[in-house]
């Protein structure tokens, strides 16, 4: 726990980032989240989706999070009010806060940044003090989602990552960066430091032969525990295959299963998976493979301030999912005797950069990987008025900004931009930075690109994106969000089948027919071979030309055949 | 890995898949019989290919399975495997409704071979994949559907 001098070395911080203070104690209830009892004997620490945020970030949580099917009401569907109703949370609160969208710019100038990896290793550290013998699994999409991951090819993400002590890793976006750097990294820097890649569900296209280890056991004080690796499984569908031709990956159940009975026969007492298959996709899975202890979930990027309790034929599993954006850090205590688990406790807890102090040595590594592109990070863009933000089932303002720039620049009638889960927020008044412009923007495959489409075929890839996302059964879903459209207004049902969700589709007031030709922009195409101005340098290009933001005007779908959605705020 | 496995094989390649397979020794080259006529991997569309194949209503069974990707990673090379424990299975049909000619693959089993196969077949949409079995005169069916998507926009 914070000393005195740490303490008001906080206080001194708070004051100064103009912190809304009603009494010193108030702060001191708010340290106290950080003062967390030690509970069992095998504590787990997750961290999972951090998207390269090295810095303090403004994250906002969405508005819109549907669940169709059975998930609808239940979590991670819930936004808002019903998130905090369901979880006890009182409203108000940087509870609520860290957890909701509600008065975000208000309560993010009162409570400040979060993330920020020299933060986040000083409440690592103090965690493991509290916990001897604790480990950190980090969930994947780690390697991309700034400048800094993309310009140094992840190295700066990596370096950091074993400075914080992660012990196992499983991934996504790390896959972005092609099968033979993945493998370097894993091959070198991470099997230099101890750290295990772990991933049942990659294997050989060819002969279905294991690329990495599919599960490591620890020995966490006197106790075995396997921690089975579970990429994301529609990695060569959502992202480029070309760049990892020769992997396959899927969900491969019957395989978790093998591997989940293996490491019980070789001895596991606790099993648990680190996943990146999306929270929907681990509550399934949950309910099909037995033997599971908890599932440690990612991708979705939702904060679930405890987990779900899934019964399946032979016990109960638990699923979790640790937010994103460096956000979050969950701590997972066992108690376990006599080989088994007797006990549980569970705390997502939101990584407030004010209320941590940055641990010095992560904090120069930091300053030392960012120094060759300092000038390059903070050129100022342009100044926004409105809040900008992306996560969210529909366009959010950043996008907005986005779709405008693509369709200014490219002179297209219309525009795509995939529906990511990443990128930070700016709140307004907020310079945008070329720092900031790669947070919505840094991939491996930027090109952006001008297409003739008939209505038809733009009809088609909504519908199949859409399908994606809310297909009722959680095996058929990506994970991501809608692609964010401009130009084109349309109406959506989410509960509807792929083919006869979208509607009403209009272009500068005229319905946009199938068979008329429309110039579409868009960028991060998954095609081999596809070449065009970065996007960064386009949306750049745009941003230096208006120089402010005036507040957005989103382009939002008509919502139709939902009735009443928790998520749906 | 199985860098030996794969180096012989990069020697074969050009052969058909599977020759390479036989030549691995994952296969024992056993006759592949070819109960169907030809003309059924012609036919165009679901009814037709039924037809051709001289298959009128086969009984769903649950001693099918068929495993094959949830979304297919490529299209053009979505592998699936067919077991069947029906007792005398003597052939394996493959079918991938929605292709122009959803006939894909036929398989012949012989002297009480185990009703199992793997293979790749290309798929033009999203559709079920069905495997019909033949086992003492009777043909038996199951289905999986496999989505084929445009991609991008994930995570």
């Amino acid at each position: 726990m914070m000393n005195r001098r740490e303490f008001l070395q906080v206080l001194a911080v708070a004051a100064a980032s103009g912190m809304a203070l009603d009494s010193k104690k108030a702060l001191a209830g708010d340290l106290d989240m950080y003062n967390l009892p030690r509970f069992g004997n095998v504590s787990l620490m997750h961290m999972t989706d951090c998207h390269a945020q090295l810095l303090p970030i403004y994250f906002r949580e969405p508005n819109v999070n549907i669940g169709v099917g059975a998930a609808n009401g239940k979590p991670p569907h819930l936004v808002g009010e019903h998130l905090l109703k369901y979880y006890g949370i009182k409203p108000g609160t940087r509870e609520a806060h860290a957890f909701t969208y509600l008065d975000f710019t208000q309560a993010a100038r009162t409570y400040g940044k979060v993330g920020g990896f020299a933060h986040l290793k000083t409440l690592v550290d103090r965690v493991r003090a509290s916990r001897p013998g604790s480990l950190l699994l980090d969930g994947g999409d780690t390697w991309q989602g700034s400048a800094t991951s993309l310009w140094t090819n992840a190295q700066d993400m990596v370096d950091a990552c074993i400075a914080l002590g992660v012990n196992v890793m499983t991934p996504h976006w790390e896959m972005t960066y092609g099968a033979a750097r993945v493998q370097e990294i894993v091959n070198n820097d991470f099997k230099k430091a101890g750290l295990d890649f772990v991933a049942q569900n990659v294997v050989t296209a060819d002969f279905g032969d294991q690329v990495f280890k599919p599960y490591v056991i620890k020995n966490i004080n006197g106790v075995n525990v396997a921690i089975v690796g579970q990429a994301f499984p529609y990695t060569p569908i959502a992202n480029p295959r070309h760049l990892v031709p020769d992997w396959s990956f899927g969900i491969q159940d019957e395989n978790m299963q093998k591997w989940v009975d293996e490491a019980r026969a070789k001895g596991a007492q606790v099993v648990v998976v680190l996943s990146h298959n999306g929270m929907d996709v681990d509550l399934k899975m949950a309910s099909r493979v037995t033997g599971i202890d908890a599932i440690f979930g990612g991708h979705t990027h939702d904060g679930v301030p405890q987990p779900a309790q899934v019964r399946n034929a032979k016990g109960m599993t638990l699923v979790t999912n640790a937010g994103s954006n460096g956000k979050f850090l969950g701590v997972m205590d066992f108690d376990v005797r006599n080989g088994k688990i007797a006990g549980w406790k569970y705390k997502l807890l939101p990584v407030f950069s004010n209320l941590l102090p940055e641990d010095a040595k992560m904090a120069a590594l930091i300053k030392k990987v960012r120094a060759p592109f300092e000038s390059r990070l903070n050129e100022k863009l342009a100044v926004t008025e409105d809040f900008l933000y992306r996560r969210g089932n529909f366009n959010g303002t950043f996008d907005q900004v986005i779709l405008d720039a693509l369709m200014k620049v490219k002179g297209a009638d219309a525009a795509f931009s995939p529906g990511f889960r990443w990128g930070t927020s700016l709140l307004p008044g907020d310079v945008i930075t070329m720092d900031r412009l790669m947070d919505q923007t840094a991939i491996t495959y930027p090109a952006t690109t001008l297409n003739n489409m008939s209505g038809e075929t733009i009809k088609t890839i909504l519908e199949d994106v859409c399908d994606n996302l809310f297909n009722m059964d959680p095996y058929y879903q990506q994970g991501g969000d809608m692609v964010r459209v401009g130009g084109i207004q349309y109406t959506v049902n989410p509960n509807a089948r792929i083919g006869s969700r979208i509607s009403n589709m209009m272009l500068n007031g005229k319905p946009v027919s199938p068979t008329k030709t429309y110039k579409v922009a868009g960028w991060a195409s998954v095609q081999e071979g596809a070449s065009g101005t970065p996007i960064w340098e386009v949306v750049a290009e745009y941003l230096r030309d208006i120089k402010t933001i005036k507040p957005v005007k989103l382009n939002l779908p008509k919502i139709v055949g939902l009735g009443k959605n928790p998520g749906l705020a | 890995m199985n860098a030996l496995r794969r180096n012989v094989l990069k020697g074969a390649t050009g052969a058909g898949a599977v020759a390479v397979a036989v030549a691995a020794g994952l296969l024992a080259p056993a006759r592949v019989l070819a109960a169907i006529p030809r003309s059924a991997f012609e036919a165009k569309g679901m009814a037709d290919a039924m037809k051709a194949m001289g298959v009128a209503a086969p009984a769903d069974s649950k001693d099918i399975s068929i495993k094959a990707p949830d979304i297919a990673e490529n299209g053009a090379v979505v592998p699936v495997e067919v077991t069947s424990s029906i007792a005398g299975t003597s052939g394996i049909a493959i079918l991938a409704e929605k292709n122009a000619t959803p006939l894909v693959a036929d398989f012949g089993f012989s002297n009480g071979a185990q009703g199992f196969i793997s293979t790749r077949i290309k798929m033009a949409n999203t559709s079920l994949v069905r495997a019909i079995v033949t086992a003492g005169g009777k043909t038996y069916t199951a289905a999986k559907e496999v989505k084929v998507t445009i991609g991008g926009c994930g995570g």
